[in-house]
């Protein structure tokens, strides 16, 4: 039996909660991941810290305290792949750069295939990340099998395993500490943190966005960069722009602690399993998505007891085991599963939103791509492709037909 | 220490159960608790980190320190030792807070149930039962649901038991209030028992819909933390009393009892006249006065205004001693066996705040009361937190007393977390509880963060120095109790965890040695090996053959079919599909295409007219249902003014493909009465028909390039229709083929299949179907996405045929398109497209594939690699339709 060891100590100083100031360089509205890894690759990379972050709740306690933390890259097209090749890269040297643990662990990620149709998308993938220099392996069954040993991967199941991807270099890490990370890296460059501070509306002049009204009062911004993810599409309104992004509760649950059975994370998207022990023992998983769109960061029932239905049927070892909590995050989703990040089209006013069920692998690689568009007031080249006009001219980046693959 | 008398167990029906290799005495009636506190057994886990020993803390489901695996029965990785109902024959082993999943398959049955009630009362304790007893009472339906064997009773409660309308569930626990009066519930059926009936399942998921919810959960006392309180020996007050009374054991000798409200004073009272030694009852409100107090008839009560400061211990780690510090600052260490501790009590809110529900710090209850409450819930009883403001409580959460180390006041024991964290914890800048609990992981273990949830917020209030009415506790979440995972799956498990659908012609298939390919639930024959060991490949390059050169036949029943009736289908239709619909005949089919409002194509089949008013459309097999829903949407939320039905007909109708030159004679041989000659049954045309008595429906449709029939019955006499049509092919050698065969043919045929070779980011266009994307229609679902600036561009990828140069080359489904002269290794490597489709074609001679390549139709006959793995496979390009381009062979011969 593997004795269980305390996770490593958290830095002894994080961040100091601010008092809103009545004007800030740039603004940024949501204090998720996004929001300050934005802030700090503002102020690391480009030298802005006159810089606020403003969270209507507790910093963190959107998605990013939510979310299955799978990290990945080995995505279908060149523009996808290279932005989160991109994350990917940045995760592998963030505990450096923070100085601070962020619990990043590569242990790889599996996507199994159950059919003739998921074996095909699965190479195509693979051959397109190989080619893109993304690191992917087609794994056979038999190989499958040694890698992670409780899988049921015989033939004597309802889908049986045809072989999977799996990306090595792949991995989770612990959420909570990401956002701390970055919060405590920005807070120390000099960046206000402002928690209870939610945006209502904005101040505009002319085409130009030039201040926030909030809970606490107006604060002026030369710069306002949306990094709300489930919210999004409701600010986004306040200055007259309709995205195509709607809002669809995602559920997540844990089990008790468990002695370790799973070094690999596990995705299935025909079976619908997403999986991965954490760091502590507990067993994580993703469910389904809500069909139906809401803000109550609530999800059905139902979707639960398909989830686990599936998740067993996988992983025969785990009927026994308890889920012990399940909550919901509100995700946002383009018609494409891609996501938006670039200008709104009002002058000093920006977008990054869209990530739905995937965003927080993203949460370096947006940052950067995302401070920097600020800094320059332009796109820059990662996040070109994914600019809010690709709606207007047609040129999507459709993950969800393609590659199917959620989180 | 079990007592000669009182309890609710009985007696005359001992039973040995075995903790940790040890075999130890009890009675049914007993939890595993009670029995391990009957043996004296104190030491009952060690401590997650620190490896700290710990003992039972509480009688109930605070409990958060002696988890444990049951081995025995189904098996359990990790359950609360309060909450196990002995057995004869128990097997369990102690955990030191993380669990062990058995590695045995589990035999367990679980089943779930739906219930409507008008009323649902949660926990049959008094106010539970008086609130079912009244509900009944005024009519209606009524549930109770009560997590442990049997409900109150006895004096002042209501005999409920057989009262009209009422239905009691025991050891019955809900665990989610959802939406709209939902609520969910386990009901554990046999885990109490030692050999439970074999028909039985071991658990049930209840889900109930009720029109009003009582809440009468109850209340969970609050520890106070102190030096020392993991100790074991340490216990709420109000479960060592339970144990007293609920079975009969004594958890100590001499006690020190210590809190901060009036019942403090009776649970001495309660363990006094069980025959525990009441050493000192300590009270920590800054008004109490040291006073001798009633007790029992044997002696009085020493009660001392103070706090427990730390607790001294023996070498094996349990109590010896409790450390109390009196007001005038003087510090005694008082010997005792058992430190029985209460910090107030905190009501059981759970199920409320899962939907919405608030509550607030009332500070006369020291409690968090229900303050907003989710519609139809009420709150009753000691979960509503009146009965708290009684005993005049004065809020303590923790005792940092002189000397004390904080990194042995432990706030949530099961994650062996102490003041200490929590200092650091604020140190680190954190103020929002849902902070401190991530930055400490406070109350995420095992036990839910039952005991360790709000004494954490009165902590954090303190430290920060804010008032406990800015506290706030965490919304909580479900489940309420942990669920197994098998439970949730209920019956949705092997071969029912998704249901398997298969054609009314299975039978044969299975008897014939078809080898089968899941295709979304359908099972569908792959290929049919003629003799055993046959290989994919030879059998298919065999039924191709057959088919080409005689005929062919195969099982197309599980296409989706969706009849339409009303009077606007034509018109529906020509909004849904890209072609024009409305102007078929009654009589004909017509192929079609629908798109996505990104005008992507979304599915293909044929539509045909069967009356002025009725119409059959077919989908692709995967994509039914979702097509079914992509048309009751439309109709239902943009166009509801249009009549139009749309019914499921797929299982209705059996189909059969008869493929291939000679299938004019194997038909005409069927259905005698059909003139089957082309100039009376063209190509795109249906006609009804007789098969013996069977009435059957025959489209000349082709997805081979072959003269082709699909003939049609009802879905019971589809093997019946299928064996007609194997006799009559005899005499032609007809060769029943499966879904890889299928593959090839269509796409020797360059018909593309939608989802295969599109993959959603593909126009009609890009397959060179422009002629099935209508310009007269004034609109269609997709239209508008066509005039966006990159459906026109120059460059798409559109699809084409890929030959490999040598000629024999195998190609891969999936491979990379790559201009040739590229460098592999040098990433990243520019894609140009990617092969949609690869098969060995025997009547192109050569492997031949379909492949998505940007600007495809204008580079017909120029080279490329295709890629994969990492290794290049020279490839010409060519048309995507490489066989019979003419298309002469439609109408046979
Ligand atoms: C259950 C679940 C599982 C997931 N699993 C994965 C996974 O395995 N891998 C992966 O890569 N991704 C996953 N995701 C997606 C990922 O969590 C999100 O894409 C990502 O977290 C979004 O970015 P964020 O962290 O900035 O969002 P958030 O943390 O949601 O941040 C947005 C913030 O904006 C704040 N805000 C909103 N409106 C206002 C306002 N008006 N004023 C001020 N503040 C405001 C919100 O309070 C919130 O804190 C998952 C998501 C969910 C819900």
């Amino acid at each position: 039996m593997n004795e269980p060891e305390r996770l490593p100590n958290l830095p002894e100083f994080l961040w100091a909660d601010a008092e809103p100031k009545s004007a800030y360089d740039v603004i940024i509205i949501g204090g998720g991941g996004h929001g300050l890894a934005t802030a700090y690759y503002l102020a690391k990379n480009h030298g802005i810290t006159n810089v606020a972050v403003l969270e209507r709740g507790w910093l963190g306690g959107g998605n990013m305290a939510r979310n299955t933390t799978i990290i990945r890259s080995n995505y279908l097209w060149d523009e996808s792949a290279a932005i989160y090749e991109h994350s990917l890269k940045l995760w592998e040297g963030l505990e450096d750069d923070l100085g601070c643990e962020v619990l990043f662990s590569q242990r790889g990620v599996l996507n199994l295939a159950h059919n003739l149709g998921d074996v095909r998308e699965a190479k195509r993938r693979v051959n397109a990340n190989q080619l893109n220099g993304v690191d992917a392996e087609w794994l056979t069954t038999e190989e499958v099998r040694k890698l992670v040993p409780i899988l049921n991967a015989s033939d004597d199941v309802r889908y049986p395993v045809w072989g999977a991807t799996f990306q090595p270099r792949a991995g989770i890490a612990k959420h909570d500490w990401v956002a701390w990370g970055y919060a405590r890296g920005a807070h120390a460059m000099g960046v206000d943190i402002v928690q209870g501070c939610e945006v209502l509306d904005f101040v505009t002049d002319g085409n130009r966005v030039v201040g926030v009204e909030t809970n606490r009062g107006r604060i002026n911004a030369g710069r306002t960069a949306l990094c709300a993810a489930g919210h999004s599409s409701g600010l986004a309104a306040k200055l007259g722009v309709r995205l195509p992004v709607q809002s669809h509760p995602l559920q997540a649950l844990v089990s008790e602690l468990l002695d370790q059975v799973l070094d690999t994370v596990v995705m299935s998207n025909t079976v619908h399993v997403y999986v991965s022990q954490a760091h502590k023992g507990e067993l994580v998983m993703g469910a389904g998505i809500d069909s139906y769109i809401g803000y109550g960061q609530r999800g059905s029932f139902p979707v639960i007891e398909h989830q686990m239905a599936a998740a067993i049927e996988l992983f025969p070892i785990f009927a026994r085991a308890h889920v012990l909590r399940t909550w919901a995050g509100i995700v946002d989703v383009c018609p494409d599963a891609s996501p938006i990040v670039g200008h709104l089209p009002l002058d000093n006013a920006f977008i990054n939103c869209g990530w739905g069920t995937g965003g927080f692998k993203a949460t370096p690689g947006v940052g950067w791509v995302y401070a920097d568009t600020i800094a320059h007031d332009r796109p820059h080249e990662l996040g070109e492709p994914f600019a809010l006009t690709r709606f207007e001219h047609g040129s999507l980046i459709d993950e969800h037909g393609a590659a199917a693959v959620a989180h | 220490m079990r007592l000669s008398s009182g309890g609710d167990i009985f007696r005359d029906r001992p039973l040995t159960i075995s903790f940790d290799g040890r075999d130890l005495g009890g009675f049914e009636g007993d939890t595993l608790a009670s029995i391990l506190v009957a043996n004296g057994v104190r030491v009952c886990a060690r401590s997650i980190y620190a490896g700290r020993p710990r003992g039972l803390m509480s009688s109930g489901s605070e409990e958060a320190n002696v988890f444990v695996q049951v081995v025995s029965g189904a098996g359990e990785p990790m359950v609360r030792a309060t909450e196990i109902e002995a057995y004869d024959g128990l097997v369990t082993e102690s955990l030191a807070s993380k669990g062990r999943l058995l590695d045995l398959p589990d035999t367990s049955r679980y089943d779930k149930r739906f219930i409507h009630v008008e009323t649902l009362v949660v926990g049959g304790g008094r106010s539970g039962v008086a609130a079912a007893a009244e509900a009944a009472r005024a009519g209606g339906r009524v549930l109770l649901v009560h997590d442990r064997a049997t409900i109150a009773r006895g004096e002042g409660v209501e005999s409920v038991v057989g009262m009209g309308g009422l239905t009691i569930l025991t050891r019955t626990t809900a665990t989610g209030l959802h939406e709209h009066g939902y609520v969910v519930a386990v009901e554990r059926r046999t885990d109490h028992l030692a050999v439970p009936p074999e028909t039985w399942s071991r658990q049930r998921l209840w889900n109930i819909r009720a029109n009003e919810i009582v809440l009468a959960t109850g209340a969970h006392e609050r520890p106070i933390a102190f030096a020392g309180n993991d100790v074991p020996g340490v216990m709420l007050a109000a479960s060592a009393v339970d144990y007293v009374t609920r079975f009969g054991v004594r958890p100590g000798r001499r006690a020190v009892v210590f809190g901060c409200h009036d019942g403090v004073v009776d649970a001495a009272r309660a363990l006094a006249e069980a025959g525990v030694e009441i050493a000192r009852v300590v009270d920590a409100r800054p008004w109490a006065a040291d006073e001798v107090k009633q007790g029992t008839e044997e002696g009085s009560l020493d009660v001392r205004a103070g706090v427990v400061i730390g607790t001294a211990s023996l070498p094996d780690g349990t109590l010896s001693g409790a450390v109390i510090q009196a007001r005038d600052g003087s510090v005694e260490t008082v010997a005792c066996d058992l430190l029985a501790v209460s910090g107030g009590w905190n009501p059981a809110l759970q199920l409320l705040t899962h939907t919405g529900g608030r509550t607030r710090w009332a500070d006369e209850a020291a409690a968090f009361v229900p303050s907003q409450r989710p519609q139809h819930v009420r709150v009753v009883g000691k979960a509503s937190g009146e009965f708290a403001a009684a005993l005049r409580p004065e809020p303590l959460f923790c005792v940092d007393g002189p000397g004390s180390d904080p990194a042995d006041i432990f706030l949530d024991l099961q994650r062996d977390a102490t003041l200490a964290d929590l200092r650091r914890a604020v140190a680190a800048g954190m103020r929002s509880v849902e902070h401190v609990k991530r930055f400490t992981t406070i109350s995420t273990a095992a036990d839910q963060g039952r005991s360790s949830s709000v004494l954490t917020v009165g902590v954090l209030c303190q430290e920060l120095g804010v008032p406990m009415t800015e506290g706030v506790t965490t919304t909580y979440r479900p489940p309420y109790t942990p669920l197994t995972f098998a439970l949730l799956a209920g019956r949705d498990r092997g071969y029912l965890a998704d249901p398997e659908r298969v054609s009314p012609i299975q039978d044969w298939h299975v008897a014939h040695g078809a080898a089968f390919e899941d295709v979304g639930q359908w099972k569908r024959p792959w290929y049919f090996p003629a003799y055993d060991g046959e290989s994919l490949h030879d059998a298919v390059a065999r039924e191709c053959a057959a088919t080409r050169s005689s005929v062919g036949m195969m099982d197309a029943s599980t296409l989706g079919k969706i009849e339409m009736y009303g009077p606007d289908v034509g018109e529906f239709l020509d909004r849904i599909y890209t072609n024009l619909m409305s102007t078929l005949a009654v009589g004909k089919v017509r192929y079609g295409v629908m798109a996505a409002v990104d005008g992507m194509v979304l599915d293909d089949g044929t539509v045909a007219r069967l009356s002025d008013n009725r119409w059959i459309l077919t989908t692709t097999t995967g994509n039914a249902a979702k097509v079914l829903d992509w048309l009751e949407e439309w109709l239902q939320t943009e166009w509801p003014d249009l009549d139009v039905r749309c019914t499921s007909v797929t299982e209705h109708w059996a189909t059969v493909a008869v493929v291939g030159p000679r299938s004019r004679e194997v038909v005409a041989a069927i259905a005698p009465g059909l003139d089957v000659s082309n100039e009376a049954f063209g190509f795109m045309e249906w006609r009804d028909a007789m098969v013996g008595d069977c009435a059957a429906r025959v489209m000349r449709i082709s997805f081979s390039g072959e003269l082709a029939f699909e003939v049609n019955v009802d879905g019971w006499r589809g093997q019946a229709l299928w064996e007609v049509i194997y006799e009559a092919g005899q005499p032609y050698g007809i060769t029943p083929y499966g879904t890889e065969t299928m593959h090839v043919l269509r796409a020797e045929k360059g018909y593309p299949i939608m989802g295969q070779d599109t993959d959603g980011t593909v126009i009609p266009q890009d397959l060179g179907m422009s002629w099935v994307v209508s310009k007269k229609k004034p609109d269609f679902v997709g239209k508008r996405s066509y005039s966006r600036a990159d459906a026109a561009r120059e460059g798409r990828k559109q699809l084409v045929g890929l030959i490999p140069s040598d000629g024999s080359s195998p190609l891969m489904e999936g491979a990379q398109l790559v201009e040739t002269g590229v460098d592999l290794t040098r990433v990243p490597v520019p894609m140009v497209g990617h092969v949609t489709s690869a098969y060995d074609s025997v009547s192109l001679g050569s492997p031949f594939a379909l492949a998505l390549l940007a600007d495809g139709a204008n580079r017909h006959g120029e080279e490329l690699q295709a890629v994969d793995e990492l290794v290049g496979t020279r490839v010409r390009v060519t048309s995507p339709v490489p066989y019979d381009p003419e298309g002469a062979r439609r109408d046979g011969n």
